[in-house]
């Protein structure tokens, strides 16, 4: 058993049946191990229900919990801890709960560095109307891919002479290639009929220029995905009139930054969406990318629909669609019940509550 | 009159601003109160005015305008400049704005920019708005009563920085395969734009003034924008001034636009958002936008759409373009014949409830422009026949 052979993980909360399906599924080699990362806030809370619900749901999931405040290696430089970058490299799967980035700490955002040290060139939004969470639109399923290491977010700024500062924005023939070939690949996996690139190449005409001949190019190995482009504001305006045109959608940093929002925006906000961060080597993070909420941290009522559906989003990942499709289900019945809904739903339960329900709707499923 | 306010402004604006206030003196003395532009062309009573039909709806739209000019009597004569957008050359682009210096004042469709095109061949639309120095593009949204949209009275007015920014044209590629675009802001252009919507709020009555922009991850560029209107904000204690992330703002604008009052920001936050708000009050047909210079005044579309797919098939929303004509004979200061043609536009869309195929109805670009004529005719002045 693995819990002779590695001192490095422990399980958390499981009762003694689960624990012999566990050992069952090690034996067979089927269990998945899992780095969970709570976070700060509402993040513990929040994992412990997401924890709980799979653990109702039987998935053969094992969490390895850790801790990725920054500290500084050798060289002065801040990176994060080792156990963590080790439990990562050997499991290649992770969890994040929301991290607080503390002002006068003297470390950059802890999501930027955990962007550097796996790489994380994708980020991957899915957004899909959420029936029972009413929002002003009801037909929303889309998915935006956002290139996540470049672009108008390289951090380059000089100032020039006093007054006149310049930003400067990369694109690199690699990366674009790197980013559309993911977002044909995800399309391809998930059934979606088309890719649509953004970009503002009239104005822009090199950078995105490059981009979209890249895009062009990888779209040649993908015929049977159809690619078409489209100008950043033409998005805009169609998205608020009519968001059910959309499909995938891939671009560069900034662009997808604010697009991802727009479209959270339209589902019901950060609360209920779900984001997944892939890497190179094959590395993948899925997070909640709301905030870490200390007004009502440590008080139970906390939403946790977004770390939930990131980490159904994660068992699709990973191919376990049986588990994701009865997690997912149980989550939207609940929801759309209305019966046991956390405050920023609307309701006024608490996220035991929430998360007991969703529990027992997966256990009747079974 | 520039050191008075040079004088008044540094114990506001503390003394290590220096320079600062003798920009911002000098940007503000340029502009006491109401902008005064040199008169434009003006003989016998009618002005001429540019007009640069451009590509795709614009042609058709423009049409439309001059017909309905001349039918209600209109004293502007218009002098007509074609942009090729398919042609290398820069010739087209340079007459437009000759013609455009001339007369001091333009109606344009948008020119088509063909982006395969090499680097070096520029998108027309942005050679004239930086050639002729129109760095205010204001667009005001407002919920039409007759159009159905999800949300409901929504009244933003939208700043946007119109030179420079991400639109700057500056781009190499230093090694193949690697490209670098820079973004400019100046200090100089980001208090112009500030000062420019804070006195626009005032002169409107608004109480708020938002700035959006990416600080949190573009410090020095967007951080100088922010710094600027912050220190334009301080000398005008009346209006409120807070500031917005551009996610968020987008964000906030699909889910409580009510929030809004004023918002200014740099070229490409402008593009998003602008394009976000004429989403939210019923789509492209329907705002207009109005490009302004310290000299020169530019009258388009808000959205500055080409409308490639339904040109000159009779469907294209004539809202757009009409309301821009009526900025432009308010800015002309022909305020009644601006109101008598607004009224008409409105009654057709809010009583009459004649729609175009954009926002949902079945009439077509010349009924609504009938319509309009007919009401215009039946308001009681002298106009020709329809």
């Amino acid at each position: 058993m693995k819990a002779v052979c590695g001192p490095v993980w422990f399980i958390y909360n499981v009762q003694f049946g689960s624990f012999v399906n566990l050992v069952f599924c090690a034996l067979f080699g089927q269990i998945k191990t899992v780095t969970l990362i709570p976070g700060d806030g509402i993040g513990p809370e929040i994992s412990t229900a997401v924890m709980k619900i799979f653990e109702a749901a039987k998935a053969p999931i094992q969490w390895e919990e850790r801790n990725v405040t920054a500290i500084k290696g050798p060289g002065g430089r801040w990176m994060i801890p080792p156990e963590a970058k080790e439990s990562m490299d050997k499991n290649k799967i992770g969890l994040k709960g929301p991290l607080k980035t503390p002002i006068a700490a003297g470390h950059p955002s802890m999501n930027l560095l955990l962007r550097k040290t796996f790489d994380l060139y994708a980020n991957v939004r899915p957004c899909v109307s959420i029936e029972g969470y009413k929002t002003p639109y009801t037909d929303v399923d889309l998915v935006t891919i956002r290139e996540n290491t470049e672009g108008e977010y390289s951090g380059i700024e000089h100032l020039i002479v006093d007054g006149v500062v310049q930003s400067i924005k990369l694109i690199t023939g690699e990366a674009s290639r790197r980013i559309a070939e993911y977002a044909f690949e995800y399309a391809r996996n998930n059934q979606r009929a088309s890719v649509t690139a953004v970009h503002k190449a009239n104005i822009m005409r090199m950078s995105d220029g490059l981009f979209l001949r890249k895009c062009r190019e990888v779209a040649e190995n993908y015929k049977d995905v159809k690619f078409t482009e489209m100008y950043l504001d033409t998005v805009c305006l169609n998205m608020v009139q009519d968001p059910s045109q959309f499909d995938v959608l891939v671009m560069p940093n900034l662009y997808g930054d604010i697009l991802s929002d727009l479209c959270a925006g339209l589902i019901g906000g950060l609360g209920v969406t779900p984001s997944g961060n892939i890497g190179a080597n094959g590395v993948a993070i899925f997070e909640s990318v709301h905030g870490t909420a200390p007004d009502i941290a440590g008080k139970d009522l906390a939403n946790p629909t977004a770390l939930l559906l990131s980490a159904v989003m994660m068992l699709r990942h990973m191919g376990l669609h049986g588990y994701a499709n009865k997690i997912e289900t149980a989550c939207f019945d609940t929801i759309r019940e209305k019966k046991v809904l956390t405050k920023d739903l609307g309701g006024n339960s608490k996220c035991s509550e929430f998360t007991a329900d969703i529990c027992r709707r997966v256990q009747d499923m079974d | 009159m520039m050191a008075t306010l040079t004088k008044a402004f540094k114990p506001i604006l503390g003394r290590q601003l220096g320079n600062t206030a003798k920009v911002f003196g000098a940007a503000v003395n340029s502009q006491r109160g109401k902008p005064t532009y040199p008169p434009p062309a003006k003989y016998g009573g009618r002005h001429t005015v540019t007009l640069i039909p451009g590509d795709g709806i614009g042609p058709e739209l423009l049409n439309h305008v001059r017909e309905l000019f001349r039918f209600s009597c209109v004293p502007v004569d218009f002098e007509v400049v074609h942009v090729n957008s398919a042609s290398t050359s820069e010739d087209d682009i340079n007459n437009a704005i000759m013609a455009i210096r001339r007369n001091g004042v333009a109606l344009k469709g948008n020119v088509e920019t063909n982006h395969t095109m090499p680097p070096n061949h520029k998108s027309r639309n942005n050679l004239l708005r930086t050639s002729l120095d129109l760095y205010a593009n204001m667009m005001h949204c407002q919920s039409l009563p007759g159009v159905q949209t999800r949300h409901k009275n929504i009244d933003i007015i939208i700043i946007r920085e119109n030179t420079e920014g991400e639109y700057s044209n500056l781009e190499h590629e230093s090694v193949s395969g690697v490209v670098e675009s820079l973004k400019i802001i100046t200090r100089n252009n980001s208090l112009r734009i500030a000062d420019y919507a804070f006195r626009l709020a005032r002169d409107k009555g608004r109480r708020r003034v938002t700035a959006v922009h990416k600080a949190n991850i573009m410090k020095l560029g967007d951080g100088l924008f922010l710094q600027c209107c912050k220190e334009v904000a301080s000398g005008y204690p009346d209006i409120e001034f807070d500031s917005m992330i551009v996610d968020n703002t987008t964000m906030q604008l699909v889910s409580k636009p009510h929030q809004f009052d004023v918002m200014v920001m740099p070229n490409l936050y402008g593009n998003v958002v602008s394009n976000v708000c004429a989403g939210l009050v019923g789509g492209p047909g329907l705002v207009p936008g109005a490009n302004y210079g310290r000299d020169y005044a530019v009258f388009e579309t808000a959205t500055r759409n080409t409308g490639k797919s339904i040109a000159n098939r009779n469907i294209a929303n004539p809202t757009a373009m009409l309301l821009a004509s009526c900025l432009m004979l308010d800015h002309l200061k022909l305020h009644d014949y601006a109101n008598m043609i607004r009224g008409a536009i409105l009654t057709t869309m809010n009583e009459t409830r004649l729609h175009t195929v954009d926002i949902g109805g079945q009439g077509t670009t010349s009924e609504v422009v009938q319509s309009i004529m007919r009401i215009i005719q039946s308001g009681g002045p002298l106009t020709t026949e329809i």
